[in-house]
Parts: structure tokens; C-alpha cells; sequence
């Protein structure tokens, strides 16, 4: 390889060089290794426990790393229900977390207050912190769970094109989705 | 025994005893009740009668509900209370598990105890105002709560009795006499099972004192109850002690046939025998797994929880549901086994075995398990009683009480079985319990397996269970039978009444009330992990911290149940 001839240079290391923008790179690394919150409530939290075990394996989507502390944890999981009594704590986990974060409120509970629509059942987290997915069922089925952390990973790397989200990831002006599959 | 004056209107059954008694006689009641062998206090509820369709001195009534010495009798004893006078003297100088019973009727219902250490709510927060299961009181009557409370004045209480604080004469406090940090364990803690929260008075590494707030995963099962059809409760029942959702749904149908008076056919018994058994074989395999993940023991959750995840899909196989199964019906079940259940069934058990196995290999002589668990979190069987334990948790203390082998229901008596105890009432006897428990259930499957008898799985009641398909769609009556029982739900007698069984985390009670119609009255559950984590606080003090965290797993609390 002749070293001094720029063109030879190129055309050796070829594929190996990627041209991308720094923010792609970065929300491509923050997809790839999501740091879950569990706020495990109730039955749901027994259904993630099976998320997180073997046969469902979370690990291979990058976000096995199960944090309980809200400062190590950039995705919250609401999993179970939300009573009022509950409400401040979770307003303050979540306040805790640093940005950026998003929240998945796991099963009818979290998302809608479920079947316990009385006194003391929250309807639905989103009366207090924001979510970003819902996943319904009661508990969900692990493949439910599974499927909206896919939908956060889209989130995050913009290639969810839900209104409102795109302003999270990249400039409207010089970002399309096709620039960021490549380069990825 | 002999019924003093002092009681009246007495009922009684095999089982169970009714008895009314006047307000001002009711400690006299319960002191002649505790000398003649009722010892353990199971539950305390109230009951609204305002609406209720027949008459009743006083619009409320206090239920006492006891159980015998030798845990073969329940004894139910109902005091009215008028509206303006709902006070009555509180029952913590007998029964030390009174204290949170008493708290939550103050709490539900504003019934007031005199002479409470800590009159406080404790299901609902703080903020709350008026009492949710009274009848005036609307069910979707919300009200937000701001802030989370604060748990010092019970702390000081606490710090108090033990002599570290004294008071200052001037209205104030003296400081502690010792070096205390303050600190909340939970309410979301990694090693809470679930939203629990206990405040610790820490010197250096070890508990002082605490206190515990439940009450965060209330999600007002018995007021729900109270406005849904027989049948539509079960789904709610599933959410009780959602790691053995099973056990809960026949807890509640076995008590509702037996109000109204009907038994399953053999089959019917025995499919639910299996399905109690592989439920409490579950529950059990989720709380060794999560309390060995406490110790740092993490292979084991892998080994313990995989053959649960087998058998998710036995169950949704049989059921539809991983987890929630909604099973059992009132006079029955959804549908029949399938066939060719017993191969999955034996599969299951096969790998439950060697999962298990592998667990005790790696723990059985392992030097940090034997030394974190041997010795730490004793609980005697006398402390045991007097904190109302059941099940494993009160076994592992020694004390040989298994509803299964002291009033047998549902043929248990026909198999062979053993109910494991333990001599110390450590951390290890529980867990080691749990572990031979998982053993004895794996055998009564087996046996239910090998004994199935064929025939009907439910009661052949219309009254009770829908009619099939075929009939609702070609037959007049078929569509009216379907109509009735789904708009109007089982109409079961008025009355009163207490069953219970032996679930995974011990006596699952129910106490229900029927005013006749398709809908309960009121519904009371006896939670067993109610009563365990009231005990909790005083069993952490004078342990050190990482214990305390250990010691909650091995209690089992599970959130569903106790706060429901």
C-alpha cells in the first residue's frame, strides 16, 4: 500500500471508514444499550421477570443492564399498577432521571388504570409523567414488553416518525431516515 | 364449649362458629374466647348495613374472626356498633396482630379503637378523607395525594419505647442517646418485592428501629368487589397474590359454593388440587429465586425461574393466560384438561426437579448462604403465634399448622403427603421449608395425575354454571340461563360467611357477606402477607441492615395480597 498516494489510501481502507454526524452515533449507541428503570409494582413486574430471564432474554436487544436506581437509568418501565398513594413516588423517580429518558408503562394498569377504575387507582400514569409507549395486555406477553422496546430503540434513533418525536433525535433540515440507516 | 350468656345468636357449623355480643361485653367475649383455645386472631373487618335488604340492629358491625389452638375451629364474633357511637377498646394488649387489623377497619371504615398505640390509616395515604368501604362513599370517588408521609412522629414513638429518645418536658424530645442515621428503605427498593416502604433508625450497620408503611399497591379490591357479579370477581381474585394466581381462584369459589351449598364432582376437585399445587410449586420458585438474587446469588434465578417459564406455557396451554389465568368459575372451571396433559405436566416436573436440584447444589453447603441465613431473623413459634403467621412462615418456626392436614379439604387426605417444619425459625428454616414444600407438592400432582377420575368437572346447577353453547344459540331457555347468570350473576343466599385454605404464603381467607343478590355485599380477604409484614418491622430491629433486606424475601410479602 503506498501510504503517500491519497486515492491508494482510500481505496485500501474502503468500508472500514463510516462518515456519519456525531448525534447519529451517539443515539445509536444510547439504543443500543438501554439501561432500563424498573418501577415494578405488581403482577407486571413478575411478567418483566421473565423478560429479563432466559427463554425472552433481554439482553439481546441491548438493555439487560436493570437498574434500580433512577440516576444510572435513561428508560423507566412502569410495570403495575399506579395508586395514588404511589403517584408522588413515581413523579420524583422519574423527575430523578437524568435526561435524555423516555418511559414504556407496562400493562392496562399503568397505562389506563385497568380494571380498577376506583378511589384509589391512578388511570393512567400519563396524568402525571409523560410516556412514550404503551404496551397493553394484563400482564402483557414478554414478546409485548419486547416489542416496545424495539418502538423505544426506533424512538431514539429517529426512525420513529410519530410527530414530536423527531425534534428528540436530529435536525429536521439535514436529517432523513435514509442517512441514518446508513449509518447505522 | 360451653356458650356463655354473654353470646347470642350462635350458629355454628363442622368448621365454624357464629356468635353475636353486645358492645359492652365484647373484651369479656374475647377473654372468655382466648381461655377456652381461641388463641389466634385471623382478621378483624367491619360491615356497612346500611343498604342492606333485612334488618340489623345497628347500621354497623365489628367481625372478630379467631381461630382455635389446635387449628381445627374459626369462631366469627360480630359486635353492631350504632352510627354515632363507633367506638370500641382496642384488642393489642391480647392480640399483638391487632394493631394493624385494627388500623385498617379505622382505616376503611372509621370505626375508632381506643386505646391504639397508633390510630394512623394504613391502606389509604395520608391525605385521605373519609373511609372508602362505607357504603355512602362513591367507588370512584378519587383523591390524588401530594406528598408522601412522613414517618417520623411513629419513628419517635418508636425510638421512645425502646429508651433512646426520652421526652424533654417542654413538649419536645430529648436527642438520641445514640449515634442514629435515618433512612428509608423503599418505597421503590430493588429488594422491596413490590412498593414497600420501611424507615430505619440505623447505628452504624445495625437496625435500631423501624417502621413500615404498606398500603401502595391498594388498589381497592374489596370495595371493586362490591360492584361486579360473582364470577367477575374471580379476574380480580388472580391479582391477590399474582405469583399463584390459582390458589386465589379457587379460594374464592370454594367459599361461594359453600355459601351456596354445592360441591364440585370428583374431577372437578381434583384438577383444582393439581393446579393448587403446581401454583404453590410456582410461588415458591419465584420467592427462592428473588430471595437468593437479594443474597447475590444469581445463577439460581436462572435454574428456579426457567421451570416456571415451562410451565407459562402448560398453563397457557390450559388456561390462555401466563400468569392471570381466570380459571376457576363459581361451581367449576372454564373448561377440562386437555388431553395429553400429563406428558407437559411430568415434563414440568422434571425440570422443576432439576432446577431445584441444581439450586441445592450450589447452596446446600455453600459457606455465605449458611452463614447469612442460619441464625438471622429468628422468629419463634411462640413469637410466630403471636404475630397471626401461617403457612411456610409459621412452619418454618415449628409450629405444625397446614390446613391441608388439619382440616383436610378437598381429599387431601388421600394423599400422601408431608407438611415440612422447621426448629430454628431462621431465614433458613423458611426457605428450606419452601424447598421441601416444592418436594411434597411435586408428589401430590403425581398422585393427582395417577388418580384422575373421569366424569364432569362442574356442578350440574344452571342456576350456578352457564349452559353450553350449542344450547344458548338453539334454545329459548339456553339464552334466557346464559342472559340471567350473565347480567345477573349467581344468586347466592343471604348470609355470613369464612372460608379459607391453604394457599402458597398460608391461610387465604375469605369473608363474605350476601345480601341474596348476584353481587356480593361486602367481601373481606385474610391476606396472610398482610400480617407477616406487620411483624416485620420488630422482626429487622436489632439485625443488620443487608439481613433486613434477606429477611423481607424470606417473609414472601407479597404486594397484591397485603394491600389488595
Amino acid at each position: 500500500m503506498d501510504m503517500k498516494n491519497p486515492a491508494t489510501a482510500v481505496d485500501v481502507l474502503g468500508e472500514s471508514i463510516i462518515t456519519t454526524r456525531v448525534d447519529a452515533m451517539v443515539n445509536w449507541a444510547r439504543e443500543s444499550s438501554l439501561w432500563p428503570m424498573i418501577f415494578g409494582t405488581a403482577c407486571c413486574a413478575i411478567e418483566f421477570m421473565g423478560v429479563t430471564a432466559s427463554k425472552y432474554d433481554l439482553a439481546r436487544f441491548g438493555a439487560e443492564a436493570i437498574r434500580f436506581s433512577p440516576r444510572q437509568a435513561d428508560l423507566m418501565i412502569v410495570a403495575g399498577t399506579i395508586t395514588y398513594k404511589q403517584g408522588p413516588v413515581l413523579k420524583q423517580i422519574y423527575d430523578q432521571m437524568s435526561e435524555p429518558k423516555w418511559v414504556i408503562a407496562m400493562g392496562a394498569c399503568a397505562s389506563s388504570g385497568g380494571f380498577y377504575d376506583n378511589y384509589t387507582t391512578m388511570q393512567g400514569i400519563d396524568t402525571i409523567i409523560p410516556v412514550d409507549v404503551y404496551v397493553a395486555g394484563c400482564p402483557p406477553r414478554p414478546e409485548a414488553l419486547l416489542d416496545a422496546i424495539i418502538q423505544i430503540q426506533g424512538i431514539i434513533s429517529g426512525n420513529h416518525h410519530d410527530k414530536g418525536l423527531q425534534t428528540m433525535c436530529c435536525n429536521e433540515n439535514a436529517c432523513t431516515p435514509c442517512d441514518l440507516v446508513k449509518a447505522r | 364449649m360451653n356458650m356463655p350468656d354473654c353470646f347470642t345468636d350462635i350458629r355454628s357449623d363442622t368448621l365454624l362458629t357464629h356468635a353475636t355480643i353486645a358492645r359492652e361485653n365484647l373484651l369479656l367475649g374475647i377473654e372468655i374466647l382466648k381461655s377456652s383455645g381461641y388463641t389466634l386472631l385471623l382478621d378483624i373487618t367491619a360491615i356497612d348495613y346500611t343498604l342492606y335488604p333485612s334488618f340489623h340492629p345497628e347500621p354497623f358491625a365489628l367481625v372478630y374472626l379467631l381461630r382455635s389452638g389446635d387449628f381445627t375451629q374459626a369462631f366469627s364474633l360480630k359486635c353492631y356498633l350504632p352510627r354515632d357511637a363507633l367506638t370500641v377498646e382496642t384488642l393489642t394488649p391480647h392480640y399483638p396482630c391487632a394493631d394493624w387489623l385494627e388500623r385498617e377497619v379505622y382505616d376503611q371504615y372509621g370505626i375508632l379503637f381506643e386505646g391504639h398505640p397508633n390510630p394512623e390509616r394504613i391502606l389509604n395515604h395520608h391525605q385521605f378523607i373519609g373511609h372508602p368501604l362505607r357504603k355512602e362513599y362513591p367507588i370512584t370517588q378519587a383523591q390524588p395525594c401530594s406528598e408522601a408521609v412522613d414517618l417520623m412522629p411513629q419513628m419517635r414513638q418508636r425510638l421512645l419505647e425502646k429508651k433512646i429518645i426520652f421526652p424533654d418536658g417542654e413538649g419536645g424530645y430529648t436527642e438520641p442517646n445514640k449515634d442514629l442515621m435515618f433512612l428509608n428503605l423503599g418505597p421503590s427498593h430493588p429488594a422491596s418485592h413490590g412498593t414497600i416502604r420501611t424507615f430505619v433508625a440505623l447505628e452504624g450497620e445495625s437496625i435500631i428501629a423501624a417502621v413500615s408503611e404498606i398500603g401502595y399497591l391498594h388498589r381497592g379490591f374489596e370495595k371493586s368487589c362490591e360492584n361486579h357479579t360473582y364470577n367477575q370477581i374471580i379476574p380480580y381474585t388472580d391479582r391477590l397474590n399474582y405469583c399463584s394466581s390459582l390458589i386465589n381462584n379457587v379460594a374464592f369459589a370454594k367459599a361461594i359454593e359453600e355459601m351456596l351449598g354445592v360441591t364440585l364432582p370428583e374431577r372437578g376437585i381434583y384438577i383444582r388440587v393439581l393446579l393448587i399445587e403446581l401454583s404453590r410449586i410456582l410461588d415458591h420458585l419465584i420467592c427462592l429465586a428473588a430471595n437468593l438474587v437479594d443474597m447475590g446469588a444469581l445463577t439460581n434465578f436462572w435454574y428456579l425461574f426457567n421451570p416456571r417459564e415451562d410451565a407459562y406455557t402448560f398453563l397457557s396451554k390450559l388456561t390462555g393466560a401466563r400468569l392471570t389465568n381466570s380459571y376457576m368459575r363459581v361451581g367449576g372451571m372454564a373448561n377440562d384438561l386437555y388431553r395429553g396433559y400429563e406428558s407437559d405436566l411430568e415434563f414440568i416436573l422434571r425440570k422443576i426437579e432439576k432446577g431445584v436440584g441444581d439450586t441445592l447444589k450450589l447452596i446446600e453447603h455453600n459457606r455465605i448462604f449458611l452463614d447469612r441465613t442460619q441464625n438471622v431473623g429468628i422468629v419463634t413459634a411462640q413469637q410466630a403465634l403471636f404475630y397471626g403467621f401461617s403457612g411456610p412462615n409459621l412452619r418454618a418456626s415449628g409450629v405444625q399448622y397446614d390446613q391441608r392436614k388439619n382440616t383436610p379439604y378437598y381429599y387431601y387426605d388421600r394423599f400422601e403427603f408431608d407438611s415440612p417444619i422447621g426448629s430454628v425459625g431462621d431465614i433458613y428454616d423458611r426457605m428450606t421449608v419452601r424447598f421441601a414444600e416444592i418436594d411434597q407438592s411435586i408428589r401430590i400432582v403425581r398422585q393427582c395425575v395417577a388418580q384422575m377420575p373421569g366424569g364432569a368437572i362442574n356442578v350440574s346447577n344452571p342456576a350456578i354454571i352457564l349452559p353450553q353453547k350449542q344450547a344458548v344459540y338453539t334454545t329459548i331457555e339456553g339464552a334466557m340461563n346464559q342472559f340471567k347468570l350473565i347480567f345477573e350473576g349467581v344468586k347466592v343466599p343471604r348470609g355470613e360467611h369464612y372460608s379459607s385454605l391453604e394457599a402458597s404464603n398460608g391461610e387465604l381467607g375469605f369473608y363474605v357477606v350476601s345480601d341474596g343478590s348476584g353481587t356480593p355485599y361486602k367481601v373481606k380477604v385474610k391476606a396472610p402477607s398482610f400480617l407477616h409484614m406487620a411483624a416485620y418491622p420488630s422482626m429487622i430491629e436489632n439485625e443488620q441492615l443487608a439481613d433486613a433486606i434477606i429477611n423481607l424475601g424470606s417473609l414472601n410479602i407479597i404486594a397484591g395480597e397485603m394491600d389488595r
